[in-house]
């Protein structure tokens, strides 16, 4: 994604895109910042446009929506009044004006515009996804470290094919023999929901207020509300960081092993360095790297897990609002909120890209 | 380990002269397909991943093809003569898995899934296949602005969370709701939007290093037209990775399925058996402790993509060699020692081929994977 497209995006078209990204190598940091910064809007545009189409592409959003329930009459006049009887190119240029204004549309069934949406339920799904990470970082990075320690015995390949199963697990399924287990056969977790009603009332009476559950409940200062906040999350932080666990465990096992097998590791390795230091001081660090990365292409994957895992566990997100606008019909709705969080995306890949040029100096055109 | 010894013929002069359309010239041909040849050459764990996987695909595709015979009852029965099954009904001699809360037969719903699951994926394996090596090549071949506008095109879509994309292409395509084999089409054409970019990519990086390979330079020389140097020399020299990608999507296309039916967006359970729509129904039995209804499907998704997970992550193995070489010496122990300069010559021609990746095929000359892939 970095450095080989923006080199044949390069004025001097490249044969060979590789070649081209270490001739510029000498380009600073603020010329590659710069250039990550304006790959975000053709990224986005595109995106949206693709999205424009595909969903225009089945005629018009008032008629899916309410097509059963008005009269051909008054759809008419509703498709009037919304504009989409005007040519496609018109209505193309008002969309795209108005997502550069920061208008992504007006939802049909309740007539909120979709940034108030993402407002009010983006803070759920922000905090899912960091939960899933924090499980993905807890599990993924140690096994990963164990499986390259001890590569080829029975523990790493116990991991790998854990791995591989966790891969395989759709997040719903997972969510779901999760759910089986501990909250109904061990009756330990809640079933579903971020939080009892209680609860709910009590941070909205005296927490922050910022919809980050886990921070109205401590600045709420009750000890009850924030144990049973962080209760109902265990399940839907596990089953979505599963997934993103065994991509980090795969990941840390090939870096380390990788770096385990560059010179300057073998020169350690010649001069007595025992086994268990390479890896502890000299492997490991060049090894986590590639990660930054990653979570950056991580983002995008969550997001979309995370329409699974809020859809299975009724956690009142992002993901799940857009699953009941789907079932509503409600294509202005959904094709705004894509387009919103192909922003999203877009910006995370952004500052991914800094972090990890800030991390490695190597990383530049 | 004797695989290796009973194949020298498969060995040529120079693998790095001869393009992939010289291979039918060597050995056997069911000795070298994709599959078949990996299971001759990997030794120790991944064999052992490699055979799990091939057994576990076989089942699925016998289950997929057999599926009329295995299966008690058909994927949208809900009665037996004038009787219902009855709803939620626990696994019993008449339905050994039990009933849905739509009153299926989950046995029956399961079996006739594989098919559902098999079809797709062949579709939408298929159908990406076709456009993103058409786009690749053109683009790689071609290069300029439509070469540019693709890949933004493509990065941009391949950076997106693929499941939204599908949920857009399946409201496109089906509107939600469809037959049997509109369902399947529906499914595989929102899949299709997700991987093309992939085998784009894949394929372009490819064709574009190609191009500038000297035979390539030697057929414009002679006049031969660009469409023909595109299909003989090109192509057919830039496709060796994909059956690696064809597993690993086959896999992803079948998670894409499911979630597709779990959002219900998938395919009407009157059209096809669908495991994701089986489970979206399931997700309120579970809260009432009916677990039958949703770990059977959910299982049956699990193997199935573990199946075929498995055979790609093996040949994404063997096909490295960074992970596969060292692994068969260190496997290999003390025979290795005295055996070693036989296999090194033996094995690595044989498994470069049909599906190195860019470091093995850049690194043409140095086809010796040790020093290869200890350079990296």
């Amino acid at each position: 994604m970095s450095t080989t497209d923006v080199a044949t995006a390069e004025p001097a078209a490249d044969p060979a895109p590789a070649a081209g990204a270490s001739r510029h190598r000498g380009g600073g940091l603020g010329r590659y910042l710069l250039v990550r910064f304006l790959l975000i809007f053709p990224t986005v545009l595109i995106l949206v446009t693709v999205v424009f189409v595909l969903m225009r592409s089945t005629g018009d959003p008032i008629t899916a929506a309410l097509g059963g329930r008005l009269g051909p009459e008054q759809l008419k006049e509703r498709i009037h009044a919304a504009g989409y009887d005007k040519p496609i190119l018109v209505q193309y240029w008002h969309y795209v004006s108005g997502i550069a204004h920061g208008d992504f549309g007006t939802t049909i069934t309740d007539h909120r515009p979709v940034t108030q949406v993402l407002t009010t339920f983006g803070s759920a799904t922000l905090e899912l996804a960091v939960y899933a990470l924090v499980v993905a970082f807890l599990i993924g990075i140690p096994l990963g470290r164990i499986a390259a320690a001890r590569r080829d015995k029975g523990p790493d390949a116990v991991l790998r094919v854990s791995a591989i199963l966790a891969y395989a697990t759709p997040v719903f399924f997972a969510g779901m023999v999760l759910k089986l287990v501990f909250a109904v056969w061990l009756n330990v977790l809640p079933v579903a929901g971020r939080a009892t009603t209680r609860s709910i009332l009590t941070m909205k009476t005296q927490g922050a207020g910022t919809g980050v559950y886990l921070i109205d409940a401590i600045s709420t200062g009750d000890p009850a509300v924030v144990g049973d906040v962080l209760q109902h999350a265990v399940l839907p932080a596990v089953a979505l960081g599963l997934l993103t666990a065994g991509v980090f465990l795969r990941l840390v096992r090939t870096n380390v092993i990788g770096t385990l097998q560059t010179g300057y590791v073998e020169a350690a390795r010649s001069r007595g360095v025992s086994e268990r230091r390479l890896l502890r001081t000299h492997a490991w660090r060049p090894a986590l790297v590639p990660i930054i990365t990653v979570i950056g292409l991580q983002v995008a994957m969550l997001l979309g897990g995370a329409v699974l895992t809020e859809t299975t566990f009724e956690w009142k997100g992002l993901g799940f609002q857009l699953v009941q606008y789907l079932l509503a019909r409600d294509f202005v709705a959904v094709q705004g909120m894509v387009a919103l969080l192909a922003v999203i995306v877009a910006v995370t890949n952004f500052v991914v890209d800094v972090i990890a040029a800030l991390v490695d100096p190597r990383i530049r055109y | 380990m004797t695989a290796d010894v009973s194949v020298p013929n498969d060995t040529p002069a120079d693998p790095a002269d001869i393009p992939v359309d010289a291979l039918p010239s060597r050995g056997p041909l069911w000795k070298r397909l994709p599959v078949v040849r990996q299971l001759r050459t990997s030794v120790g764990l991944q064999r052992g991943m490699l055979v799990t996987g091939v057994v576990i695909t076989a089942i699925f595709l016998v289950t997929a093809i057999f599926a009329p015979l295995i299966a008690p009852y058909g994927g949208s029965q809900l009665r037996s003569g004038s009787v219902a099954f009855g709803a939620q009904k626990a696994p019993s001699a008449a339905h050994l898995l039990g009933t849905t809360v739509g009153g299926y037969d989950v046995l029956s719903r399961v079996v006739w899934g594989t098919r559902t699951a098999l079809l797709v994926m062949i579709a939408a394996v298929v159908l990406s296949i076709f456009l993103g090596i058409f786009l690749g090549l053109v683009s790689g071949y071609f290069g300029g602005w439509i070469d540019r506008v693709l890949v933004v095109v493509a990065d941009a879509i391949y950076a997106f969370p693929s499941l939204l994309l599908a949920i857009v292409a399946a409201i496109v395509i089906s509107k939600g709701q469809s037959s049997m084999w509109g369902g399947i089409l529906a499914a595989a054409i929102s899949i299709t939007v997700v991987f093309v970019p992939q085998y784009f990519r894949v394929v372009r990086s490819e064709v574009v290093r190609v191009k500038a390979e000297a035979f390539v330079e030697a057929a414009k020389v002679i006049g031969t037209p660009p469409a023909r140097i595109m299909v003989r020399h090109v192509l057919r020299n830039s496709v060796r990775t994909l059956p690696l990608i064809v597993t690993l999507n086959c896999s992803e296309a079948i998670l894409t399925l499911a979630g597709l039916g779990f959002l219900g967006f998938g395919i009407e359970p009157s059209a096809a058996a669908e495991w994701g729509y089986d489970l979206n129904k399931a997700l309120s039995d579970v809260t009432s402790g009916i677990w039958w209804t949703s770990v059977f499907p959910g299982v049956a998704i699990v193997l199935t993509v573990l199946g075929v997970t498995l055979v790609g992550e093996s040949l994404n193995d063997l096909a490295d060699p960074r992970l596969r070489t060292r692994r068969a010496a260190g496997r290999r122990g003390a025979r290795a020692a005295v055996q070693s300069e036989v296999d090194v010559v033996e094995v690595d021609p044989l498994d470069a081929p049909p599906v190195a990746d860019e470091d093995t095929s850049t690194g043409r000359t140095g086809s010796h994977d040790e020093t290869t892939g200890g350079a990296r």
